[in-house]
């Protein structure tokens, strides 16, 4: 069932839910959105692509293996609980950093930002892991 | 305090890295090793004044300080005694082992493993916090697990390590239960604290079942009655293991644990009756079964137990003579068994054998060995002018005028001196003197890496037994005023005058040498006796238990687990429905359902289309209707989402709907073509399961909107979002700051269900290629 049309708009679709799916990620924490939300979007982008063409060919795309994605998405998840320990509070407690950008704009980092994106990562790999093994079958 | 944080992390990495430097290091690699661990000693013994002032360090890094988890470190005279036995006995285990574990193959993952081990123990014994020390014990326990299996291609060794993991395990998940039980007690699970909170927790009305946990994981683990049986078993283990493993770590992790925790829960007549009784059968036994022992490792395996059994008998007692006792006692028994374990090894390794039967007249070729085991045995029969004598003499002084049991307690005690005594005699003709026998190739001259751990271990012995206050002072004392505040004089010396003491010491060694010289004539027969009158042998109870019950949760899970889903879901359903539908119309005594708000109209028009959606699925002639009809379902329920304010919800519902469509219409592919599987009363059963399990959750909807258990909660979150998370958005802030904790659990969840899927999945791709 390849259809040459369905590539087309597959492999355009692909970076435009990348980018949306990080702008859900990023916009999360003051509006609807976040890790959980960004990590199905970006796992929605690749399974269309693997539609399209197939679950090789995605996986080609994605560069990483599914597993990767998960494995690396629990560390960063893990690792963000751990500054707090540093900073002489407890574990898990969040804590930010602001830096000064040009034009008076604030960027606000936050170990929460960083357990956030673990979790936009863990899901993201679990999404395409499942999915893409069955598609296999 | 500091240094020591830093030397736990040097060795660890050190741990770490020892595969490499044991591999690419040449043939001396294992003394940077013993180095690492000889450097720690030496810093250890730069906080011996410090401590023998009575001055006790701490650190605490907070972990979770609501529940009293954190990450401390606590050093006072007994930690620091501990330490120092670990970390000194660890660099002559590791010299040794450079040597001993040359053919062995494997010999880089060994050094890791020992050097985890070694990590695990020290970190153990200068934890501050009992649930840090929880980690490190059960992290002995793995590691030990690792090398009691270390050559895993024999079943036996296999066996050994398992039955060692399950039995500390075990015990130590009901100290787990202990300490929590104790930390509710005391409010604290902080050693510092916790030992000025004695009086609070003997007091508590939960002190008996905390006692008892607590004490299930130090007697499994110091191989107390019942639990002695792995012990012996553990010898399957290299010798350099059991050298380190019976000297200093493992099995002392539970003498340490009765020690550190005797002023907090000792002295009540509970703590004396469990202690003594328990010490004292173990000690007999021990004892007993090393008369009639023939292999050497063996006969020190269980000479240990007896060991173990005399310390936890000291504590028991608990008075200011036993404790001194005990303190001394453990280092003498440290050093000697050290020594003879090494022994052991390098017999085996030189002459081929470790059967007493079949060897002798070693002192021929292994002169300077032979004499540091002579000097170990005769400590360890309690000689002088060996600290073994020291040590045996106070542990007599400590049982002599005892109230109640106390002359059977002194009895026993002799008896089993009189077979120490006995052993090592035979121990020290058997092997040592006489003419030369050996099974294999006439045995060679041990190398210097085996023989210089029992030759300084000897030394010591006899040096400590001739200058007793050197080491009485520096590190005796301060570990025994730990345990026993207000002890200040502590006098040791081989000489103390004509008293009870000596005369018990003369009829023990008079008996001893009675029983020794009966020891070629009484072994035979009670190596035969215990083969075949005692038939019941404990391993082989623990193992057909261990078998009983595998087989038993075999059956059982046949029973339950039926491997059709639709059950599983039936059972699932009808379950919660029911036990839920109890407590809503029976337990919460509210009013009867309420709607609070009318609907609208657009909120009618979307459940209108969910209901004709989910009827067209269930009567749909094809999959994809059925499919496609499902996903309408989903898509209406994520309007109602939006309709009341839950965006992040209702995008997450969308997104979920649709990959999981998209993944039915990728399996639809495959599947063959859709027939009617279910009979009319099969759908009539799902159409009354389905009914009830939907009008459960319509009322729990329903009466949830009545039932405010907690008003605050979302107040809480809707107030506090943006100022203490910096966030807007509260659904996302509750998900990664306030309930992070939460939120790493459940994607811990999904990628063990991820990875279970893919198991699976492969597991069937690979039966299908395989048929």
């Amino acid at each position: 069932m390849r259809s040459h049309l369905l590539q087309m708009a597959a492999s355009r679709i692909l970076p435009v839910t990348m980018i949306l799916s990080l702008l859900v990620f990023y916009r999360g924490h003051n509006d609807p959105g976040g890790g959980f939300i960004g990590g199905l979007m970006a796992a929605a982008g690749f399974v269309f692509y693997a539609l399209a063409f197939d679950t090789r060919e995605a996986e080609k795309k994605l560069r990483v293996s599914p597993m990767m994605l998960i494995a690396s998405g629990l560390s960063v998840a893990f690792i963000s609980t751990l500054p707090a320990l540093f900073a002489g509070n407890p574990f898990f407690t969040g804590e930010w950093i602001s830096i000064s950008l040009p034009f008076s704009a604030k960027l606000k980092l936050g170990t929460p930002m960083l357990f956030d994106f673990g979790v936009y990562l863990t899901v993201w790999g679990i999404m395409l892991t499942v999915i893409f093994n069955i598609m296999e079958e | 305090m500091n240094g020591i944080l830093v030397y736990l992390l040097i060795l660890l990495i050190a741990a770490l890295l020892s595969p490499v430097i044991i591999q690419r290091g040449g043939r001396h690699a294992a003394w940077l090793l013993g180095l690492i661990s000889a450097a720690g000693f030496a810093m250890f013994l730069t906080y011996a004044p410090l401590t023998s002032a009575g001055e006790e360090l701490s650190l605490t890094i907070n972990w979770l300080p609501e529940l009293y988890l954190n990450f401390s470190l606590y050093l006072d005279g007994l930690s620091l005694f501990f330490a120092l036995l670990i970390t000194g006995m660890g660099a002559l285990v590791l010299v040794f082992a450079g040597k001993y574990m040359q053919p062995y193959p494997l010999r880089h993952r060994f050094f890791f493993l020992i050097l985890l081990f070694e990590f695990a123990m020290l970190a153990l014994v200068i934890s501050g916090n009992l649930f840090t020390m929880f980690i490190f014990w059960e992290l002995t326990s793995v590691s030990s697990f690792l090398l009691v299996g270390f050559s895993h291609e024999k079943p036996e060794a296999r066996n050994a390590a398992l039955q060692a993991l399950l039995i500390t395990v075990a015990g130590g998940l009901a100290m787990m239960a202990g300490f929590i039980i104790l930390g509710q007690a005391a409010g604290t699970l902080e050693i510092p604290l916790l030992l000025k909170s004695g009086d609070i927790i003997r007091n508590h009305p939960h002190y008996l079942p905390a006692l008892l946990l607590i004490l299930a994981g130090a007697f499994t683990k110091s191989a107390q009655f019942p639990f002695h049986f792995w012990l012996p078993g553990a010898m399957q283990a290299p010798s350099p293991v059991s050298a380190f493993l019976h000297s200093a770590t493992m099995v002392k992790a539970g003498i340490y644990l009765l020690m550190r925790l005797s002023p907090v829960m000792g002295g009540t007549p509970e703590w004396k009756y469990i202690l003594t009784i328990t010490g004292a059968i173990t000690m007999l036994l021990g004892g007993y079964f090393a008369y009639s022992q023939t292999d050497f490792k063996k006969v020190l395996a269980y000479t240990t137990i007896s060991a173990l059994g005399i310390l936890v008998l000291m504590l028991g007692i608990d008075t200011d003579i036993s404790i001194k006792a005990a303190i001394i006692f453990l280092l003498v028994h440290a050093l000697y068994k050290g020594a003879l374990f090494m022994i052991a090894g390098l017999i085996d390794k030189s002459a081929g054998s470790r059967d007493l039967r079949k060897l002798g007249g070693l002192f021929r070729v292994m002169p300077v060995a032979a004499v540091a085991a002579i000097i170990s045995l005769l400590s360890m029969a309690g000689l002088p002018p060996m600290i073994g004598f020291i040590g045996k003499e106070l542990i007599y002084e400590a049982k002599i005028g005892l109230p109640d049991i106390g002359n059977f307690l002194l009895l026993a005690g002799v008896l089993t001196n009189v077979i120490m005594v006995a052993i090592s005699l035979a121990l020290i003709f058997n092997l040592f003197l006489g003419p030369l026998k050996y099974p294999g190739e006439k045995p060679n001259r041990p190398a210097l890496a085996l023989r210089i751990g029992p030759m300084i271990l000897a030394f010591i012995s006899l040096i400590f037994g001739l200058f007793p206050s050197t080491v009485a002072g520096l590190l005796l004392r301060p570990a025994i005023t730990s345990i026993r505040p207000g002890i200040d004089t502590l006098k040791l010396a081989l000489w103390h005058g004509f008293n009870e003491v000596l005369l018990v010491s003369f009829i023990t060694v008079a008996a001893g040498v009675a029983l020794f010289l009966l020891y070629r004539k009484v072994n035979p027969a009670l190596t035969r006796f215990n083969n075949e009158v005692i038939t019941f042998r404990f391993a082989d109870a623990f193992n057909k238990g261990l078998d009983f019950f595998l087989s038993l949760t075999k059956k059982k899970t046949a029973l339950v687990q039926s491997g059709y889903q639709r059950y599983y879901l039936i059972a699932i359903f009808i379950m919660t429905s029911a036990l839920a539908w109890y407590q809503i119309t029976y337990t919460w005594n509210e009013p009867a359902f309420t709607i609070i708000s009318p609907p609208g109209i657009y909120e009618l028009l979307i459940v209108a289309l969910i209901v004709a959606s989910t009827l067209f699925a269930t009567l749909a002639r094809s999959r994809l209707a059925a499919i496609l009809s499902l996903g309408t379902t989903g898509y209406g329920i994520a309007l109602l989402f939006i309709i009341y304010g839950a965006i992040d919800v209702a995008i997450t519902m969308i997104l979920a709907e649709t990959l999981v469509l998209v993944l039915f219409m990728a399996v639809i592919y495959h599947l063959p073509k859709f027939t009617n599987f279910s009979s009319k009363m099969t759908r009539l059963r799902d159409a009354v399961i389905a009914l009830s399990a939907g009008g459960f959750m319509t009322g729990l909807v329903l009466k949830a909107g009545q039932i405010n258990l907690n008003p605050k909660i979302s107040e809480f979150y809707n107030e506090n979002a943006l100022s203490m998370a910096h966030g807007k958005n509260t659904v996302n802030v509750i998900l990664v700051d306030f309930r992070a904790l939460d939120t790493l659990g459940e994607i811990t969840v999904l990628v063990i269900a991820a990875i279970g899927v893919t198991a699976l999945l492969k597991l069937i791709t690979k039966k299908g290629s395989a048929t």
